[in-house]
């Protein structure tokens, strides 16, 4: 107000400050340091992430082993896609899976208060600390024709150990701590009044489930999925033991990978490793995209 | 102003009542939120529960609602049980401080969102929603905003939305939870005099819950004062104003200043100055209250308590002056204007309260 009353002092052209000049393309923000940071970002992508694939395109594409047509002829021999297919076909069913499995289970967790809820809790993140061949040991144990839970369902006509289904029951066992994982805090942090809010416009459980909470989830549990996605391919020590590992059928491509090293085809190997990583990178951007789109809903 | 002739004309009208709460009581684990309350509002009325926090006019509110289900007592709404009711069929808006709006829908789908729930056989067709929507948009003054999303509104545009939503059920009663708790001074008093617009526009019954006795006094019909979770008094802005039923009530309305006095023989005596107690007053040793604004000051010589001025400060076109009375300092309030001149610290004068209320010591 006395700011009005005062005279303004004129101002000149010249007198206005030069404003400190900035890349358009990075966002101003309150925390310096954006150069030292990016930097880092990107040394430890290279040497960590970056150099090694590298490494591996080059290793693939060596010429005078097998050149890209010897690539292509390398990827499309039966053995070797069928392989691939196993690999993304059951990582992709199991990871879904996952989704309600990890979904009821963090709800369980976060929602309701029970005896023995914090061990229940603990239990989850046990598939990340096992070693994978002994996760693996222990769920052919179970599963193995003989088994507890495998003679159960030979009893109805399923093979499930040596068979996809072991492949596929193993990949869910180390898949679901990501998604679970992933939805826990967003589900402790939902607003209970606005669930509150849709039960009082005269919302149904399920219309509260479907129309408030999963979508205000629906990022999460994206990133939880793409995650348990991507453990899941890369799996090698769970699957091997329960898997039979017959080519054509029960063979997995990481498991293909050591079987052509171990026969001192290096770039076939390599090839094989190439398309995991371009299917896998290209997934995973799909993914990472409709999670962004979701996550920006609603955001400013 | 329309909404203040709009409000004598409503209070005016008799009619019947529509919300009957009787004995309600809570407890949450051994706190108790609710202790046997009861009230009635009538139809179309404005009724405001005013209290400090941890008073339970939040928990009463949300027992209205069904979110919250009391240990006993009963609530009827058009003679309906409405206990046995679960919440999404009691037909209630309700409107939440913190707006409670849903993130990834656009306003428009937020204000629909209750309608487009229906069952099928009652839900409008999607034009006639959409037309519902639009009318609802331009009641709470955001017609063009329908698209974008709660994140890019104000907190005050936010609170609007959560209004139009709420009433797009048409509800049999609207609840609002302290709906202007988050937003500045300025807002508030601007949606405060709209709210009561729409209210006397959409004519629904409105419990509305606040810790703003401005807000409650200036907005509400009637207002019910809690506080332990007990209903203290209720009445008109006026008659709660005007006679607080207990000293909780009289401090909680409004600046008070306090003395210790004796009634006996129909007169009253706070230190050197008597005068006629009101009838039915307590006997023996009293409090008494007025408000700071509501004294005639006189020159030393004259009618009233002996007090000394310690100190005079101008705030806008109030002035506040510091006394010391009986060796208690009491903070009084004068309109700039209308002071006497010369009042100023170090001057002996005499301080007569106009309108004392005289409450039994607790």
């Amino acid at each position: 107000m006395t700011d009005q009353a005062l005279p303004r002092p004129v101002q000149s052209g010249a007198a206005v400050p030069r404003r400190p000049r900035r890349s358009p393309w990075v966002e101003h923000s309150i925390l310096p340091g954006f150069g030292l940071a990016m930097g880092f970002t990107l040394f430890y992508l290279g040497a960590i992430v970056i150099l090694p694939l590298t490494a591996l395109t080059a290793l693939a594409l060596r010429p005078w082993e097998l050149g890209l047509s010897g690539v292509i002829h390398a990827l499309t021999a039966p053995r070797v896609a069928a392989a691939l297919k196993l690999s993304f076909g059951l990582s992709a069913v199991a990871a879904l899976l996952n989704a309600p499995l990890g979904l009821l289970l963090a709800w369980t967790l976060s929602r309701y208060q029970f005896p023995g809820r914090r061990i229940l809790d603990a239990l989850v993140d046990l598939p990340f600390a096992l070693p994978t061949a002994v996760a693996g040991i222990a769920l052919t144990a179970i599963y193995a024709p003989n088994g507890p839970l495998g003679s159960l369902f030979a009893r109805v006509g399923i093979k499930s150990a040596y068979s996809p289904v072991g492949i596929f029951i193993a990949l869910v066992f180390i898949g679901l701590p990501f998604v679970v994982r992933s939805l826990q805090p967003v589900l402790q942090d939902l607003d209970r009044e606005v669930e509150e809010a849709a039960q009082t416009l005269g919302a149904n459980a399920v219309q509260r489930a479907v129309h408030v909470i999963l979508p205000a989830l629906a990022p999460s549990l994206i990133s939880g999925v793409s995650l348990a996605f991507a453990r899941a391919v890369g799996e090698y020590g769970s699957v091997v033991f329960i898997a039979g590992n017959l080519p054509m059928k029960t063979e997995i491509a990481p498991l293909l990978i050591v079987i052509k090293l171990e026969q001192y085809d290096y770039a076939g190997a390599a090839a094989v490793g190439l398309a995991m990583v371009a299917i896998s990178f290209g997934a995973l951007m799909a993914i990472n995209t409709v999670q962004l789109l979701l996550a920006q809903r609603g955001k400013a | 102003m329309p909404v203040n002739s709009l409000r004598t004309a409503d209070r005016e009208t008799p009619s019947r009542l529509s919300l009957e709460i009787s004995g309600v009581s809570k407890t949450f684990g051994r706190f108790p939120a609710l202790k046997n309350v009861s009230l009635q509002a009538k139809d179309k009325e404005f009724l405001a529960l005013l209290g400090p926090s941890g008073s339970g006019k939040t928990t009463l509110l949300r027992v209205l609602a069904g979110l919250e289900e009391p240990d006993s007592g009963e609530v009827r709404f058009d003679g309906e049980d409405f206990l046995s009711l679960p919440v999404r069929r009691r037909k209630v808006g309700m409107v939440f401080q913190h707006y409670a709006l849903f993130r990834h829908m656009t306003v428009a789908q937020n204000i629909a969102f209750g309608l487009s729930v229906r069952k099928r056989t009652e839900r409008p067709a999607r034009s006639e929603i959409g037309d519902r929507v639009q009318t609802l948009l331009s009641l709470v003054q955001l017609e063009d905003l329908g698209k974008r999303f709660p994140s890019q509104l104000s907190g005050g545009q936010r609170q609007r939305v959560a209004l139009a939503r709420a009433l797009a059920i048409e509800p049999r009663m609207l609840l609002l939870d302290e709906p202007f708790g988050a937003l500045d001074a300025q807002v508030r008093r601007e949606l405060r005099r709209w709210l009561r617009e729409v209210h006397d526009r959409a004519g629904v019954t409105t419990v509305f819950v606040t810790h703003d006795q401005e807000e409650a006094l200036d907005l509400a019909d009637r207002v019910g004062i809690m506080r332990d979770g007990e209903l203290k008094q209720l009445g008109t802005p006026n008659e709660v104003y005007e006679n607080p039923a207990d000293p909780f009530v009289y401090d909680f309305l409004g600046a008070a200043c306090r003395m210790p006095g004796v009634v006996a023989g129909g007169r009253l005596t706070v230190a050197d100055w008597e005068t006629v107690a009101e009838k039915g007053a307590p006997q023996g040793p009293v409090e008494v209250y007025f408000r700071p604004d509501e004294v005639a000051l006189a020159p030393p010589g004259g009618a009233g308590l002996a007090a000394e001025v310690k100190a005079v400060a101008a705030r806008g076109p109030d002035v506040r002056i510091e006394c010391l009375v009986e060796g208690q300092v009491l903070e009084l309030e004068a309109h700039g204007p209308t002071l006497p001149a010369g009042v100023a610290p170090g001057l002996a004068l005499r301080i007569k309260p106009l309108r004392p209320k005289i409450y039994t010591i607790a």
